[in-house]
């Protein structure tokens, strides 16, 4: 029997959506994994052996092969700009990324500050309309920034827009859509060829099957 | 700014300690016997190079070289590889020699990296080029070549994935015309590995349904021997064909050499965007988070230096071939002899008698030994002459 294929799953959120497409597929991961603390999960049924990562991590785990797989948000893909193959849009959790700030207000004309998660995302797309502005890294709660004046916008995930609502925010632009992605370390994809390829194939016939 | 240790390096450069050096030169030595064995000649070449001449023609992107200037204000830039370096001599010293050329090189490269990770900005490459050689069987000799060599090394498991960049570019301009941007735009998606990116361009595509259809399914065109029929079904135009029959010969070939179960072809392999002009390959093998050798056909850098020769040629990247390996021994075979003040010049004497049956010997008086226990237990053999000692093996 050939060696597991391992996937790295996004902890949280997308775990759910992601646990069902993989199910309907035919890989059986238990769907209340994400409550247990166990964060590498062994199927030697199905020669699967999952991790538990951090949605922003799976990347890494998966360019430097400590996973053949994962599943990563196009946001993290954008961010980081890593070495992987990015082979199937999975649509799941959608999302999309925006600009956002107090209603009202126009952008300071000298160097308008951004407060963001996205550092990268943020000022390339602030380059491609030749703004000059000034990047404020944050972890979360961005939309602080702008309530107390630390930032003019943000530059954030939006799903419900509850959130910027709850918070008297309103959206300026929509920089781009953002789904799920199936990645492959580069050579996963070469020498575990044939299993990726099976499951490449049989989550596109779910994605097929779902757009009908 | 933050004060430097004193024994901080710049940022991606490592040092080699003994237990990896031996590793390397293990394997450089099994790579460079392989590649004598067929007749390569090696050279070398300046660290250095003007980045207006060989600088601008590598394949590494500009913001990964390395430069510097010289005492006359030139642009200098530590070599990122050494194809460009030796087309150079090739089209300069050696025009003049028998073509084709064989040549081969072992060197460190530099590409600068990245703030963060720590990935190596000096890495040693092992390589060939055949220079002159047009043919499939120029292609088939270095791709057997590259298989030998890493067999000779001792990596069993690996795989070496072939594409034809003639093939994708031929394909692309038959179904898009003269549409160099969208071309441009496609072949970047297969670049950057991004497939979901490449559907998403062709559905955008104001073509025919049947167009769109072809384009994806270039991405399903890759495993064995099969692929010959699928790729000749889907594109029907002539450089097309030649470069589907050129894969062919090329497989032909290689089943001669007994190499072919190493080979997979996957004709979306882009390796770079404007350097190969032909066959194209990657190597990949296991315990690597990346890739392990690479190479292929490039016709258009020879003729910057002004010499109208294809060539093709392929780089192992030493360090990760070493990593591959995963050699738990050390290589590192030493015996010593232990002496003090009397029995010194006999050491002397027992050392010589060693050292000339082969055997690496290190002398060591006594009294500078802290704890001579440990000092045995790193080598593989010790003679004790001192007093207390008498003479003991093992």
């Amino acid at each position: 029997m050939s060696k597991p294929l391992t996937i790295a799953m996004p902890k949280g959120r997308i775990y759910e959506e992601a646990a069902v497409l993989m199910q309907k597929a035919g890989y059986e991961l238990g769907a209340d994994l994400d409550e247990s603390r166990k964060l590498i999960l062994e199927f030697p049924e199905q020669n699967i052996r999952v991790m538990m990562a951090k949605p922003m991590d799976v990347v890494t785990y998966v360019e430097y092969g400590a996973a053949d797989i994962g599943i990563a948000g196009k946001d993290v893909l954008l961010e980081q700009d890593r070495d992987v193959y990015e082979v199937l849009d999975l649509k799941i959790s959608p999302c999309y990324v925006a600009v956002a700030g107090l209603p009202d207000q126009p952008l300071s004309r000298i160097a308008p500050k951004i407060a963001t998660k996205y550092p990268k995302v943020a000022s390339d797309y602030f380059r491609e309309q030749g703004e000059q502005i000034e990047i404020i890294p944050l972890n979360g709660s961005i939309e602080l920034a702008p309530l107390i004046g630390l930032a003019d916008r943000i530059v954030d995930i939006v799903s419900t827009g509850r959130t910027l609502k709850e918070n008297g925010l309103v959206e300026y632009e929509k920089i781009t859509d953002i789904t799920s992605r199936l990645i492959v370390n580069p050579v996963s994809y070469r020498l575990k060829s044939n299993d990726i390829e099976e499951m490449v194939a049989k989550l596109s016939e779910v994605m097929e099957g779902e757009r009908q | 700014m933050v004060k430097r240790l004193m024994f901080e390096k710049p940022l991606g450069m490592r040092d080699t300690l003994p237990f990896f050096y031996n590793q390397k030169s293990k394997a450089r030595k099994n790579l460079s016997d392989s590649i004598l064995s067929f007749g390569y000649s090696f050279m070398d070449t300046p660290i250095m190079e003007y980045h207006e001449t060989v600088g601008k023609v590598s394949a590494t992107l500009d913001q990964q070289l390395f430069k510097l200037l010289d005492q006359q204000g030139h642009t200098l830039v530590l070599r990122p590889d050494l194809t460009a370096p030796i087309a150079r001599v090739a089209a300069s010293q050696l025009k003049d020699s028998e073509f084709p050329l064989r040549l081969a090189y072992e060197g460190p490269v530099f590409r600068a990296q990245q703030a963060e990770g720590g990935k190596p900005a000096q890495f040693e490459q092992v390589g060939t080029e055949l220079i002159g050689d047009h043919s499939s069987y120029g292609d088939a000799e270095v791709i057997a070549l590259l298989v030998e060599s890493l067999k000779q090394s001792g990596l069993e498991d690996f795989v070496i994935t072939v594409g034809h960049i003639g093939y994708v570019k031929a394909f692309f301009h038959d179904l898009l015309g003269d549409d160099e941007e969208t071309i441009e735009n496609l072949l970047n998606y297969l670049y950057r590995k991004n497939y979901v990116g490449y559907r998403e361009a062709v559905k955008e595509l104001t073509i025919s349904s049947d167009k769109q259809a072809a384009l994806l399914k270039l991405l399903s065109i890759k495993g064995g021997k099969e692929i010959f029929e699928s790729s000749r079904s889907l594109a029907r135009n002539q450089s097309c064909m030649q470069a589907v029959n050129e894969l062919k010969q090329l497989y032909r070939l290689l089943e001669q050499y007994e190499v072919e179960k190493y080979i997979h072809f996957d004709l979306n392999l882009i390796s770079h965007m404007d350097y190969y002009t032909g066959i194209l390959f990657e190597g990949y093998a296991p315990h690597l988070g990346s890739m392990l050798c690479n190479g292929g056909r490039y016709d258009t850098l020879l003729p910057t230096f002004q010499l109208g020769a294809s060539a093709t040629g392929f780089a192992i990247h030493l360090e990760r071939l070493v990593e591959a390996l995963n050699e738990q021994e050390n290589g590192d075979e030493r015996m010593g002899i232990i002496v003090d003040d009397d029995s010194y010049s006999k050491g002397i004497a027992e050392a010589k008698r060693y050292r000339d049956e082969g055997y690496a010997v290190l002398l060591q008086h006594v009294d500078q030994i802290p704890d001579v226990k440990a000092f045995q237990l790193e080598l593989t053999k010790t003679v004790d002459l001192t007093k207390g000692g008498g003479e003991r093996n093992e």
